[in-house]
């Protein structure tokens, strides 16, 4: 963070000189989102002020919050609150502006969410994300719009165009969506209501959150649009009003808080209306006196709250009707808290008082009211004025004086040196501020209100005395007031108890919220009842009536295509009979398991024999390969199942289900009919020409798959290998109780002959598998067929051997292998870049090895290799995990036949 | 042979759509399974009937079938074995979790 600090210094020079720098990075530009930053006058003030303060803020957050803490996620959170909030004042495009917006909802969320052990933490966190999120959305449609009308998402054109914008019929929309979004977020009436929730979170938080971040978003949105938003007559009646509304509410819910850190959170919304209100009053002046305030108000506010911070360590409690007379104790931070909290009533020497001072001046000179009331806006302010005296009053008075504590947690110290250092920084600029203006922040202030206006300054000269005039007056006035209502306070408790106990939106809005979700989860229950029956039912009719209704659309809608019809062979008609046969047996014995599994291998050869009838060697001896495994994974699911399903409960819901599954039948026949009986143009004639000169094989399937369509199977292998990792992690740790009547026996598993005869087969299994790797290229085979051929092999030794005789002798870690066999894979395509040629080209010569004949290498068959292991390790992965199982069963009934050894 | 093959289709879809429907979620892996059969070989005949030898870049294009949909069934029916493996686990981790194997991990009132 310093070291952001030093580069935003870096840069200052460039920007007191009045220039705006602007970095840009392509990012979507068919969205109009480019990675652009600004940093102009407004951003560097804001950028200074967020790395300011969050540099003091993470030294104090050392010394407040506990050692036992993880305090590595509170950094990791508060930094990245920090840059966010950084981006949000650094964007030059608006659409950026709003992620980095988002984003800073979020982890704000986070952090006021950071006890999350505490109930009223969790509420509050959630209640700030929901308002300054939904402000987001709302802003989100705003901006959308702003971008319409200005024709480009960057700020330099959208501020440049103020009145092209003004004048476009969709200008209302527009500012109240923005107005909306920038309300939430800064806390305006009447969404204020999560910024006192969200003092939930640790102090320096809440002290970094109500100072110079988060609320300071919404403000700094109405700065930033200012030239393109403001100056009309909607603006100064939703700004200024609203601004005006939360100023004095803020400020009477103020003086009513116990809590002083509630007391801090209500006079920041009253200070936010207050700047608000400022932006609203549509006079350059009044802008930059807007400015001015957020300074001085990041400044005092923050440390502030340290300081509260500071005595609520100490105290243990923050109910300022125990806390009383902390002078005697902490004499110290009760100056600095004394010198703040006079900043904030606007007390002469202090800084609070100069923005203060330009507010009054406002309030006398502006015109909007002149016709009919020219007294009521320097009346208000002075009432207001009024109120927020009280509250400070209140909190120094309280705290600092009014006798002794009543019965405190712990006696209190003086904090550590460190811890209060911050707040002794602040201060001091306080004072600086105070009493030297034009020197401390005459420039700064120069170059962020030029950039808030984007035009000519007005001229305005930073004093602390201006002489003898009208708001001078209006200043002691609101002080003297403020003295007198704060003695009077307890009449006023009395009133509000009397009248207005229940003054809370919070738990209006926990209220609406309830409702909300409880609608929600209605609504959902209606259409999802949680059946995958019914699901699929619903699924399987829609794809039927939009499959029929297809076929009714197409005008000529016979079933029957020009094509000659091929005569129909023996075999083809046994074929389908066998199938028929296999099909019908599976529905017929589906809840009898093993016998449905034997009839659903029928259908399986006959699928792969039809392969082979019809010129695919490859299908059919992958089709053959997967058989098997399927088989044996689904024997060894067996395991765990009853033999026997339950009977269903109605009859009427089978035949309804076989009404649709025979319609689906009938369709999908009709379909794979007219198809068939069609002619056809095919793409494929590409593929077999340029098999062997591009790709260097004749096995057009398999260069397809490794090289013309190599990045397709480069995701498929990942599907693959995801399934396999799924499967891996939705086992993990399961343990299952096999079903009554499993064997037990080891003998039985695995007959010795079996085992004799496989032990051998392997390594000529295995050579099969690399005949078939090898030559895949050029004739039926491949990586997918060779790597299943090579697990069917290793899974025989597991169903002959049993899983403890086969994996004591295959050591190897599937999950590892089908990692390499992925980084193989992709490797062999990102290797193709180091040659300049696209990914996954490939390229092939011709070796001549000793002995056998010559020979052709390719760069794919590197990535077939990689689909081989991914193959094998997936099916392995599968089959090993599955019959693992069996070896962490929980045991049956004791009752039944024990274990014995052969 | 158009017919057949038709008929062997729309047998093996409706048999996989009536088992799908089933409670039981072995009964739904085996459905499942028969429905990839017949959308394997659906799309395997968008080459059509007519091929005399597998399609090897050896003599000509002539009489030799469409790669093309091999090459798609060809990585289909492997995934599809993922996929049969994935719903086998996560049926039985349902019958771990809940102790009965509908699929919807209750059983009906």
């Amino acid at each position: 963070m310093a070291a952001a600090l030093a580069v935003l210094l870096m840069l200052a020079r460039s920007t007191f000189a009045g220039t705006v720098l602007i970095a840009r990075q392509v990012w979507l530009p068919e969205w109009g989102l480019d990675l652009a930053l600004r940093l102009d006058g407004l951003g560097f003030l804001f950028a200074a002020l967020i790395l300011g303060i969050g540099l003091l803020i993470v030294l104090y957050a050392a010394y407040y919050l506990p050692e036992e803490d993880r305090l590595g996620r509170f950094y990791a959170l508060l930094l990245a609150f920090a840059a966010s909030m950084l981006g949000i004042v650094l964007s030059e495009n608006i659409l950026l502006l709003l992620v980095f917006w988002e984003i800073t909802s979020l982890t704000s969320f986070l952090l006021i969410a950071y006890k999350h052990e505490a109930h009223d933490a969790r509420i509050a966190a959630r209640m700030a994300l929901a308002v300054t999120g939904g402000g987001g959305l709302v802003l989100l449609a705003g901006i959308l719009l702003l971008g319409q009308v200005a024709g480009s998402f960057d700020l330099s054109d959208i501020l440049a165009q103020g009145d092209r914008i003004r004048s476009d019929p969709l200008y209302p929309v527009i500012l109240l969506l923005v107005l909306a979004g920038a309300f939430a977020k800064s806390a305006q009436f009447p969404l204020h209501f999560w910024l006192p929730i969200a003092m939930a979170a640790p102090t320096p938080v809440s002290a970094y959150l109500h100072s110079a971040t988060m609320v300071k978003a919404g403000v700094f949105l109405l700065a930033r649009l200012y030239p393109a938003l403001a100056g009309t007559d909607l603006w100064f009646a939703v700004v200024g009003t609203t601004g005006a509304v939360t100023f004095v509410y803020g400020a009477y819910v103020a003086l009513l808080k116990h809590d002083f850190k509630g007391l801090l959170a209500y006079s920041t919304i009253s200070h936010l209306g207050l700047i608000t209100l400022l932006f609203g009053l549509n006079t350059p002046m009044s802008a930059v006196a807007a400015v001015f305030h957020i300074i001085n108000h990041a400044i005092f506010k923050a440390s502030l709250f340290m300081a509260a911070g500071i005595i609520d360590h100490e105290c243990g409690t923050r109910d300022m009707r125990r806390i009383n007379g902390m002078f005697k104790y902490m004499p110290r931070t009760a100056v600095l808290g004394i010198l703040a909290a006079g900043s904030m009533a606007g007390v002469p020497l202090l800084n609070g008082f100069l923005s203060k001072e330009m507010f009054f001046v406002e309030a006398v000179e502006n015109r909007a009211f002149q016709g009919f009331a020219p007294l009521l806006l320097p009346a208000f302010a002075t009432a207001a004025g009024v109120l927020s005296v009280a509250y400070s009053i209140r909190f120094v008075h309280d705290v600092f004086f009014n006798g002794e504590p009543v019965d405190l947690p712990r006696t209190p110290h003086e904090p550590p040196r460190w811890m209060r250092f911050p707040v002794e920084v602040l201060v001091g600029i306080v004072l600086l501020v105070g009493i030297m203006p034009q020197v401390s922040l005459g420039a700064i202030l120069n170059v962020a209100a030029a950039a808030t206006l984007q035009g000519e300054l007005p001229d305005f000269k930073l004093a602390v005395w201006h002489g003898f005039n009208l708001p001078l007056v209006m200043s002691f006035a609101a002080i003297a007031g403020g003295m007198l209502y704060y003695i009077q306070r307890q009449r006023l408790f009395d009133l509000h108890d009397r009248y207005l106990p229940n003054l809370s939106s919070p738990v209006a809005f926990e209220r609406i919220y309830a409702a909300m979700a409880r609608g929600s989860a209605r609504l959902l229950a209606l259409v999802d009842r949680r059946s995958l029956q019914l699901h699929l039912t619903l699924f399987f009719v829609f794809a039927l009536g939009f499959g029929f209704w297809a076929w009714q659309s197409a005008a000529p809608a016979s079933l029957k295509g020009s094509l000659a019809a091929m005569p129909v062979d023996p075999w083809g008609a046994m074929g389908l009979a066998a199938l028929v046969v296999g099909a019908a047996g599976t529905v017929a014995y589906h809840r009898q398991r093993l016998t449905a599994i034997i009839f659903m291998s029928v259908v399986g050869l006959i699928v792969s024999l039809t392969f082979v009838r019809f010129g695919a060697p490859d299908l059919a001896l992958t089709q053959l390969s997967v058989e098997v495994v399927t088989i044996v994974l689904l024997l060894l699911v067996l395991r765990f199942l009853p033999g026997e399903a339950p009977a269903e409960l109605s009859a009427a819901r089978k035949s309804r289900n076989a009404i649709l599954a025979l319609l689906g039948g009938a369709g999908a026949a009709s379909l794979t009919y007219a198809m068939l009986t069609r002619p056809f143009e095919t793409i494929s004639g590409y593929h077999i020409a340029n098999s062997l000169p591009q790709g260097g094989g004749t096995n057009v399937v398999n260069v397809i798959l490794v090289d013309f369509r190599g990045f397709d199977t480069l995701g498929e292998i990942a599907v693959l290998a995801m399934a396999a990792l799924g499967l891996h992690a939705v086992l993990q740790g399961l343990r299952l109780e096999p079903y009554a009547g499993a064997a037990t026996s080891e003998a039985d598993r695995h007959p010795v002959m079996l085992a004799m005869l496989m032990r051998p087969l392997l390594p000529l299994a295995l050579a099969v598998s690399v005949y078939i790797f090898l030559r895949g290229h050029n004739l039926p085979g491949g990586g997918f067929v060779a790597g299943l051929i090579t697990a069917v092999a290793m899974t025989l030794q597991y169903v002959a051997g049993g899983i403890d005789f086969a994996m004591s002798r295959f050591k190897f870690d599937c999950v590892r292998i089908l990692g390499a066999g992925l980084f193989i894979a992709t490797g062999t395509g990102l290797a193709s870049w180091l040659f300049g040629a696209p990914f996954l080209s490939s390229t092939f010569s011709y070796i001549e090895p000793p002995f056998i004949e010559k020979f052709e290498i390719a760069s794919a068959m590197a990535f077939d290799l990689g689909v081989y292991l991914v193959v094998v390790a997936c099916v392995l992965l599968a089959l090993i995990e599955l019959g693992g199982l069996s070896r962490r069963e929980l045991s049956p009934m004791q009752s039944g036949p024990t274990e014995r050894k052969s | 042979m158009e017919l057949v093959v038709s008929a062997g289709i729309g047998v093996l879809v409706a048999a996989g759509l009536y088992l799908m429907l089933r409670p039981t979620s072995f009964s739904v892996v085996l459905g499942l399974t028969l429905l990839s059969y017949a959308v394997n070989a659906l799309i395997f005949f968008a080459g059509r009937l007519n091929a005399e030898s597998p399609p090897l870049a050896i003599g000509g294009a002539n009489g030799i079938a469409d790669p093309l949909p091999q090459a798609l069934v060809l990585t289909a029916i492997v995934i599809g074995f993922g996929m049969t493996a994935y719903l086998v686990a996560l049926a039985l981790r349902t019958k771990g979790e809940s102790k009965t194997d509908h699929v919807d991990g209750r059983e009906e009132a």
